[in-house]
């Protein structure tokens, strides 16, 4: 069976760090290390776990920011 | 595989509507509304009707709403809202027009022309986000909050006796002649956002049967004023807002929804 690889692109000034999309994310995909903060001083997300990302687009649709796009490409 | 070979725009499968403005949301970290401010513009892209689309913008964190909303708004006084939107529909009822409303703004100080709207069935969309607190003030009570619900001006919570019962206007006008469809949704899981979607991308297509008021509850965190995480406050959402704002279709081309 095909399987289906991802990736997100996170706009980090426009993330605020709410973490709603990592405790979405079914695979573990997104983690925010508090330690980097944009311009706004909110710690931003990024792809922990990049080889899980199934692109399921389901961290994007509950971001209330906007802030994630989403690929995918079947293997 | 890197990432890099996946990031091609022929792979893109979820990008920011363009139908929202580059403008960074004036909303708290995880606030429910950013989420319904997008999936309202997306489904306006979606049904082409973007250019055809007049939004009432009200009082509350969400007055700001023509900011990042790329259509044409205006922004109506605290409550008034469904009376500017009877009067742009009425001058042009060719145009798909709504309405943009918190709990403070459509159950409080705006009850009247909220009910009386959704009486004559003026052919409109009504948003309506219920966050059972005033946000943009600093989290007073609402006619909403819950029963023993803790706010700055209820500080030992929600006393019903004194303060009285809270109220479900969702379910209140869906009793009226004048509404066609009347729902209650959320937004906090992904399966939720798409399923709101759907109810919001309904409340726009039914404005060209011409059979009256639609009306989307959207159960809402407003983790600020409730003094949680975004995290926190959607399961605090789950566990106390939804057993008193039950989620689902109330009432589907204009007939009552008997559960
Ligand atoms: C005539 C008038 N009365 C009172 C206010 C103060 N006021 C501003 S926003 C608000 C309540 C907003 O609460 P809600 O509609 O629930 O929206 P939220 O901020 O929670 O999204 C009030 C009472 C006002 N701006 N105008
Ligand atoms: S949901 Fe959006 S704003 Fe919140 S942490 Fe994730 S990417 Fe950032
Ligand atoms: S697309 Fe799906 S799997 Fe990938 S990070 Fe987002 S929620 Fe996780
Ligand atoms: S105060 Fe509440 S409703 Fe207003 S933006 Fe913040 S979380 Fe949202």
């Amino acid at each position: 069976m095909a399987k289906m690889k991802g990736a997100v692109v996170v706009d980090v000034e426009r993330c605020k760090g709410c973490e709603l999309c990592i405790v979405n994310c079914p695979q573990g995909v997104l983690a925010n290390l508090k330690s980097q903060v944009n311009a706004k001083g909110y710690p931003y997300v990024y792809m922990k776990n990049p080889d899980d990302c199934t692109g399921c687009t389901n961290c994007a649709v509950v971001c209330p920011d906007g802030v994630l796009t989403v690929y995918r490409i079947k293997v | 595989m890197d990432v890099k070979d996946i990031i091609k725009p022929e792979n893109l499968v979820y990008e920011r509507t363009k139908n929202l403005t580059d403008k960074a949301l004036s909303y708290c970290p995880g606030c429910g509304h950013g989420v319904v401010h997008r999936l309202t513009m997306e489904v306006l892209e979606e049904l082409q009707i973007t250019q055809d689309t007049i939004g009432v913008a009200s009082v509350g964190c969400s007055v700001l709403a023509y900011e990042f909303m790329n259509i044409d708004m205006t922004q109506a006084p605290h409550g008034r809202a469904t009376a500017a939107a009877t009067g742009i529909k009425r001058c042009w009822p060719d145009k798909y027009v709504f309405t943009y409303q918190g709990d403070g703004d459509l159950a409080a100080i705006g009850t009247a022309e909220t009910i009386h709207s959704c009486n004559r069935g003026e052919n409109f969309t009504v948003i309506f986000i219920n966050n059972g607190i005033y946000g943009m003030t600093g989290g007073q009570m609402a006619p909403t909050t819950l029963p023993g619900m803790k706010s700055s001006t209820t500080p030992y919570g929600r006393e019903v006796e004194l303060m009285g019962n809270p109220i479900k206007m969702t379910e209140l006008v869906a009793q009226l002649p004048g509404t066609y469809y009347v729902t209650r949704q959320s937004v906090h899981t992904p399966a939720n956002v798409r399923k709101a979607k759907k109810a919001i991308r309904i409340a726009f297509e039914n404005q060209k049967l011409n059979k009256g008021l639609s009306f989307v509850e959207i159960v809402s965190n407003c983790n600020s004023g409730w003094k949680m995480t975004p995290v926190d406050s959607n399961i605090w959402m789950e566990e106390n807002m939804f057993p008193f704002y039950p989620l689902g279709d109330i009432k589907v081309n204009g007939e009552l929804v008997t559960k």
